[in-house]
Formats: C-alpha cells, structure tokens, sequence
C-alpha cells in the first residue's frame, strides 16, 4: 500500500477538548493528520476545571497539565503558543494570526471556547476588575490576594463560589454578590441554595443575594461596589463571575452559521463541510455546554468523524454538578423544578446538614439534589439515565442504595461511578476508559492480560482491586477474581495446590513437578520456575539441588543488579553493629574499585552501588579477608536484623536488644523464606529499631520480650501484630524460628508475611506457635535442620571458584576488525 | 559468512547464557534446556537491560530488569510488548559455537 500524504489538520484552540480530541484521534487514525494548533494562551493544554485547586493553593500549575510540551513533540503537532487567529479565508482554506502566521488547512477545527459574561456597568473597566477563566486569571487573582485586602465577587455560581473560597483560603476578606435570591440557583433548589449559603458564610465568605450592581467605583483602580439599594461595598479586587458566552465572533466573520454558539450537527460539522466546531464554542441541538463530560464527547465525536467513522453523533445527557470546595459536598443533576405531574422525596437532617431531594415524575427519578451527603449521588444518576421505575423502592430510596434489600450492595458501584478519564493506575498513568476499551477492545479475561496491554497494576500493584472491579464491571459474570489464580500461564494450579502436592507426590525437581502436575509448557517461565526452586528447597532441604538457573539473577549472583547492569554488594553487619577493623576494609574496597556510590541502607546496613559484575568475586575476596560475609540483601530470605542499642548503652533500654538482634541473625542467616524477611528489635517500647513496622520484630519490656509480626512499611504501610509475650531470650528465639519455618512451608511464593498472615487469620498462627508447645518445637527442629543446609556463605564459595562462568565473558571477539 | 570461534557449548550451562564482548557492545549466548544455542544482542529493547541475566526458558528469556520476555529465535518481544533486538547468526559445530560477526561490523561501520 502507497504511503498516504498526511492530511493538513489545523485547530484553533488549545483546550481540554480539542485535547482530548486528538488522544482520541491519534489511537483512531494514527498518522492520518498532520496537526498544527494556534493556542492564544501562551502555554501548553492544562486542566481548567483545576483552575480552583491552584487558586486555593491545593494544586500547582504544574500538577494540573494535561500535555506537557514533550507530548506535542511526540505526535509532531505544530503548536502556536500565543496565538490568536484573526481570519479564517474558507475559499483559500487558510487562517491567518495576529502574529501574521498563515497556515492552510485540509479540515478546520475551532475550539475557541468562550469568553466570560462581563455585565455592561460603568466602571467595568476599571484596573482590579477580572474575571475568572484562565491561569492569567488566577495568578492576577494570587497576585491581588498578597495584600489580604477586600475582594468582591459578582456571581454566586459553580465557578463564583470558587473563586471566593480560593480567595479566602489566600486570606482575603471577600463578599460574593448574587443577583438571585439563592446561590447557585440553577443546580440547586432554593433549601439546598440556602444550606450551601451557610456553609460558605461559616468560612468567613460573605453573602449578599438578590444584590444588583449599579456601578464598579473607583477613579483608575476598583475601589468598591455600589448596588442598586446604594450601598456601598469597598474592594481592591472585583472577580466577575457570572457566566459565559460562546467565543463565535471569528466563526461568524467567516460567514458560519452562528446562533448563540457556533452552529454544529451532531457530527459536530459547521454550515462548511471542512470546518468542524467542538467545545464551548459549538452549538449542538440549540444546547451549549460548559461542563467537561459533553465537553470531552463532542471531542469522541469528533475525532470519529476525523478518523472517517460518520457515524458517531453526539447525544445530550445530563451532567451531574460538583462544587470543588473543599469540605462541601453538593450534588445535583437533572431537573428538579416544582411542576405539575411531580412529586418528591425529601430528607433532612439539620443537624448532620444533610439535604437530599429526589423529584420524580411518573415513577422515575428526574432531578436529584444532593447537599452533605454525596456518596449516592452516581447511583441516582444511574437510575435517572436508565429511567427505572422506581415504585418497589421507593419507601427507601431516599436512603440510598445500601438500603436497598432487594439488590444486593454493589461493592464496584463507586468503580462504576467513576469518570472515564478518572485515572487508575498512578504509576503508568492509566485511566479507567482506556482499561475498559482495551478489555472490550481485546477481549481479555484475566487479570494478567489487563496488566500486560495496559501496564495498570502492573507496576506498584496497589490498584489491583480497582482494576479487578473494572474487569468486573465490563465482563460481568465473565470474570471471576474469586476463582484460584493459577500460578502462572504454565499450570491451571495455584500455588496453594502445587505446595500440597509437591509434598503429597513427594516430588523432588522442578521436571518431577511439571511432568506430574501436568505443565502446560516445556520448561516452565520467570514466575514459575523460581517459585518451584522456592518451595523444594523448603520442603527437601537435604535432597534437593538447588536450581540456578530457576532463580532470579540477584540470587543467582548473590548481588543486587542495577538499572544500568552492573550490580550493589552489601556485607552483612550482623545486628547493624560495625568496627574500624571493618570500616577500614570497606574504605579500601571503595577505592581500589572506584565504587562510585556508597550508601547506609535502611536496615542498618552499608551498600556499595556500581560495581561491574566481572569485579565480584574479587571484591568479595577483599570483603571475606576482613570477615564479611554475604548480606543477602537481594535475597527472598532473612534479610536484616535492625537493632537499638539496648540496656547495655541505653538509659531507658529493658533488655540486651543489640545482643539478641546479632543472636537471631546468626541463628537465621541463610535461610530462603517465600518473600525478604526483615526482622528489628528495639531495647524498650519507644522503639528506636521500628520493629513495629517490620515482617517480625521484637519490644523488650521489664517483664520480658514481646513478639510482634506481620508489619509492612512498603507499598502498604501496617503496624505488626503481637504474637505474645515471652521471658527469655532463649523462648524469644525459639518462638520467632517457629514463625518463620510457618511461614516458610504455608505461604506462596513471594507472599510477605503480613499477607499471609491476613489470609491464615492471626488466631490460628498465634495458637500454632504460641498455645502449642509440640507444634512450635517442630516447626522450630525442621527450621534447624534445614540450616543445616542453607548457612554456605555464597561469596566465599564464590571468591573459591564456584559458578565461575557467571563472571567472566565467554569471549572477547571483533575488535581487531573493527580497527581495520 | 565470517564465522568467529567463541567457545564450546559447555560453557554455557543448561538454561542458561553468557556474554560475548564485540565492538559494538555485548552478544547473549544462550543455550536451551534442549541444547539449541541462541544469539542476540544483550540489550532488552524496553529499557536496555542485559538479557544475558535473565531466566531462560523454552526458546525464550526474561528480561531481569522488568520482565519483558525475548524470543531467542526472532529477538521480538512476546506478549502484549512490542520491540525487537537483533539476532545473531549461531553456529554449533559439533558442540564448538561460531558467531558471524560481519554483520554486526558492518552495521557498526553504517
């Protein structure tokens, strides 16, 4: 197929929804268009609806971006920042800037948005009057809040009340001017309009309704306000907040169809076949739009028709609104005016300031306003949109949809409620439609697919139940996250099976396990395999051969690898504790190798980072002269031992918890657990060590040692739990090896502790290991035994020849030829 | 085509890899857990880690760094990424291994 010439797409405008307009084309059509935008804001394409948040001081301008400048590079767009087209020549299919930059175009998009409403009064353009629309705006508005003087604002809507917030949160003395007699009268009804009122008066925020303004005061600058009944309100600062209008004057010059917007059909087409409209500017079915999610339709369609789909039509719906002020909740959708043929469902609780009002008309919900109290708001929604009848529930709507006997609670509605372009997963930025589109879109069952065609989840994890209600949501009956996860795409068997059978079969090798188990594929994968190595070494510690090359590279070579391939070597410092005898050899090391970076670990440790992986067992040797051995800092195995320095330094120390931090890290060294195992006792409950937070940590107390697991202070952050208490050393031993050997033989494969613990229940690991005396000594005598097996230092087995092929190149071969 | 010794079979162990420093930078060897030997550059095409460090299995290794998985016969990635190394020219001749470098050369000389 002949390369296509792309087409000359041009687009005046650079807002959110000739943005997302071509996010969208640019998956529907790559390549098709060449993209040049004229943007008469100097600046990338951010986020408007956070305008308020930056004014307010919770976000930056930075935060708030939706393309930065890298984004534009990548589509290879041509972006005009600052400026402003002046004249659209149809017959040439050109646009000129004032700036005198004339591009042609294949197809036109405007999408200048609109202007804000400026009401005609003298004084109008006085200097310190504003209005409330771009960043220009809100840094004018932070530049006159420095001096805390008196703001006034006229407009008691959505974006006015914002601006008063913001601008008394930056300490201003403000009074917000409404002309109706309640604020925010077009989404709200007058008793939810009076509740909002009070909230906004108990910020400090004056309210003056039904106030018109006669005249703006002031000889050069704004000095104040004189209403109608003649008073007068003094002000530094006017905000003029009381709406907008379609920017249409450079679509009208062009001789476009324009009535209060400019003139669209549902393809968003103007009168010219060439010339699209989109975003505030347009408008589509007598209607304009001022809120994002029609906003960000129009975009969809669009961009369907760009990329050749005619198909795509754009359909009104109501959009829910929310005021972005911080500690109000309102909501409100639909229409909720008294009217014949209506009845309503009101609740209110004074004192809790809750308000909730559903209008109905013939069974179903049509309007729904919501102050105090939110958090039902998307399901109202939902049955609006859907036009369900109501009449079974109706004696508890109100209440909500837990209250609903008949219908199960829904555990994933709030998923359901969540914007398209709400975003899941933070590490890899990805947004609920775009995880939605690619289920559908490919047809993924599992959670895996999910992660490896969208990267959500697949980075931190910690959006895995969020992911998993989507998956839910979309395939319904079709997923089942209840059902046992198979271990990996090589078996139908979970973990939990394959453990039970490796030991019921008595099978000893990682061919044994497949070839019994039935694998699915000839010699297993990078989840599989190490985890296999894993549970034979735990469960055959006598007879199994460890298998290399089923483990993970920073076990294999007993190091940690980098980023850039070479690797970290940390030497075990046994309970955190050093000497100058051992400082000085690390120094030397340091040197010799030109170890680029030396770093304290948070487990009491010192990490060399960026040595080359042909310098480790030499750097070994010289750590093993010096009685280093391995910290095992890379391993699936006991990790550290961090430890305060007790009763033998401490004024406030109970107990010698240095010496039975070093005691138990020589007790455990070496030994493989499913997941790192880091451990840390502290002298006295102030807890110097923070073993409170760590997979097993001790408190030393007067009367004794108090054993405490499962803590987490990574991706989930968690208290231990107390196992008990004990009153020797020598029972504070045997108990935590118990644990461990517990751990080792039930959990999965890197499973920490804490969340085995959570799926076994604390009450059965507490009766195993702390009420059973037989069972915790036979976990205790399998865990020695398997020492037996596991304390080789892997360095010094290393710096004496073994696995000497890891190290070293296979060969050198070429650059005689390259010097030719 | 310019075949170059690089060593025996042996050397490399079952399911396994190792390295073979060129002019223009490292080649992985890897050798199956059914014997068949494989060469591509040791260089993940996601982020460059070396893939000479990964876990191999079937015709196949993982990437150490982030789990992208290689095939050693096409050097594309498999799964939902999307990316490819070069592959290498392996020669097995009765357990000693030949590599042919001329490619690789000439691509440097480019």
């Amino acid at each position: 197929m002949a390369e296509r010439t792309p087409e000359k797409l041009v687009i005046i405008g650079n807002g959110m929804a000739p943005g997302r307009m071509l996010e969208e084309l640019f998956e529907k059509a790559p390549g098709r268009y060449q993209v040049t935008i004229f943007n008469a804001e100097p600046r990338v394409n951010y986020d408007r609806i956070m305008l308020s948040p930056v004014l307010s001081g919770e976000k930056e301008y930075e935060e708030i971006i939706i393309h930065g400048d890298g984004w534009y590079i990548k589509h290879g767009i041509t972006l005009y920042k600052g400026h402003k087209i002046v004249a659209i020549d149809r017959n040439a299919k050109t646009v000129t800037s004032d700036h005198g930059v004339t591009e042609s175009y294949d197809k036109l998009v405007i999408a200048t948005g609109s202007v804000p409403f400026i009401i005609p009064v003298p004084g109008k353009d006085l200097r310190g009057v504003i209005t409330y629309r771009d960043l220009d705006d809100v840094q004018a508005m932070l530049l006159a809040a420095q001096s805390r003087e008196k703001a006034v604002v006229i407009g008691g809507g959505l974006l006015g009340l914002e601006a008063a917030a913001g601008l008394a949160q930056r300490g201003m003395d403000v009074t917000v001017l409404h002309v109706m007699p309640t604020l925010m009268e077009r989404q709200l009804d007058p008793a939810a309009g009076y509740l909002l009122q009070k909230a906004v008066e108990g910020r400090g925020i004056k309210v003056i309704t039904k106030a018109n303004t006669k005249r703006i005061v002031g000889e050069e600058k704004v000095e104040g306000i004189e209403l109608d009944d003649g008073r007068i309100i003094p002000a530094t600062l006017v905000v003029m907040a009381v709406g907008i209008r379609p920017s249409a004057g450079l679509a009208k010059d062009a001789g476009l169809a324009v009535n209060r917007g400019i003139v669209v059909d549902a393809g968003m087409q103007t009168s010219d076949g060439d010339i699209m409209a989109l975003g505030e500017c347009a408008e589509v079915g007598g209607m304009v739009y001022g809120l994002v999610a029609p906003l960000y339709e129009m975009a969809r369609v669009a961009a369907s028709h760009l990329a050749g789909d005619r198909k795509a039509a754009f359909v009104h719906s109501d959009t829910p609104t929310k005021l972005k002020v911080t500690g109000i909740n309102l909501y409100s959708v639909g229409d909720f005016a008294d009217g014949d043929g209506r009845e309503e469902i009101v609740l209110r609780d004074a004192t809790a300031g809750i308000y909730k009002r559903l209008v109905l008309k013939e069974n179903r919900i049509i309007g729904t306003v919501l102050y105090g109290e939110t958090t039902d708001g998307a399901w109202f929604n939902d049955l609006l949109k859907r036009g369900t009848d109501i009449t079974e529930m109706r004696d508890t709507l109100i209440f909500g949809q837990a209250y609903q006997g008949g219908a199960p609670l829904d555990p994933t509605a709030a998923v359901a409620a969540l914007p398209d372009d709400a975003e899941i997963c933070g590490c890899n930025g990805v947004c609920k439609g775009k995880i939605v589109s690619t289920i559908t879109g490919k047809g993924l069952t599992s959670l895996d697919e999910v992660r490896a065609h969208t990267k959500a989840s697949a980075s931190c994890g910690s959006c895995t139940g969020l992911v998993e209600q989507l998956m839910s949501l979309t395939l319904g009956e079709g997923y089942n996250p209840a059902a046992v996860q198979p271990m990996c795409n090589c078996t139908e068997l979970g973990h939990d099976d394959v453990r039970r059978l490796i030991k019921a079969k008595g099978l000893k090798t990682i061919p044994a396990v497949m070839q019994e188990l039935e694998w699915k594929t000839s010699c297993g994968c990078a989840k599989c395999r190490p985890a296999l190595n894993y549970y034979l070494v735990c469960d055959w510690p006598d007879e199994y051969a460890d298998d290399y090359q089923s483990r993970f590279i920073n076990e294999r070579v007993h190091a940690n690898i980098q980023k850039d391939g070479t690797y970290s070597v940390v030497p075990r410092m046994w309970g955190g504790v050093t000497n100058s005898q051992e400082l000085r050899a690390i120094a030397d090391v340091v040197d010799k190798f030109n170890v680029p970076l030396v770093k304290v670990t948070g487990g009491q440790r010192i990490d060399l980072l960026g040595i080359e992986k042909e310098d480790l067992p030499s750097v070994w040797a010289d750590l093993g002269k010096a009685g280093f051995v391995s910290g095992q800092a890379y391993a699936k195995g006991l990790r550290t031992v961090k430890t305060c320095v007790g009763s033998q330094w401490c004024r406030f120390g109970t107990q010698d918890s240095t010496g039975l931090g070093i005691r138990i890290e020589k007790f455990m060294w070496g030994s493989w657990t499913p997941a790192k195992l880091k451990m840390a006792v502290s002298g006295c409950p102030r807890n110097c060590a923070e073993a409170t937070c760590k997979d097993i940590g001790v408190i030393c107390v007067d009367s004794g040692f108090e054993i405490h697991f499962a803590g987490a202070a990574g991706l989930d952050i968690k208290g231990t739990e107390v196992l008990g208490l004990v009153k020797t050393e020598d029972e504070a031993l045997e108990h935590i090896v118990a644990l461990t050997q517990m751990y080792r033989e039930q959990a999965r494969y890197l499973e920490r502790i804490y969340k085995w613990a959570k799926r076994i229940g604390l009450d059965e690991i507490r009766r195993q290991i702390m009420d059973d005396a037989e069972k915790r000594k036979a976990y205790y005598d399998r865990f020695v035994f398997s020492q037996k097996f596991a304390q080789v230092d892997p360095w010094s087995e290393r710096v004496s020849g073994k696995d000497k092929h890891e190290f070293r190149p296979m060969a050198t071969v070429g650059f005689n030829q390259a010097a030719e | 085509m310019n075949w170059i010794a690089i060593g025996q079979i042996s050397d490399i162990p079952l399911r396994g890899a190792r390295c073979v420093k060129t002019p223009i930078g490292k080649i992985a060897v890897f050798r199956t857990a059914e014997n068949e030997v494989f060469a591509i550059e040791d260089h993940c095409p996601h982020k460059g880690g070396p893939l000479s460090q990964g876990i191999v299995h079937g015709t196949a290794v993982t990437c150490p760094l982030h789990n992208w998985v290689i095939s050693l016969e096409t050097g594309k990635a498999l799964g939902a990424d999307e990316g490819a190394v070069r592959t290498i020219p392996v020669k097995n001749d009765n357990g000693a291994l030949f590599i042919a470098l001329e490619n690789l050369a000439l691509a440097a000389a480019e």
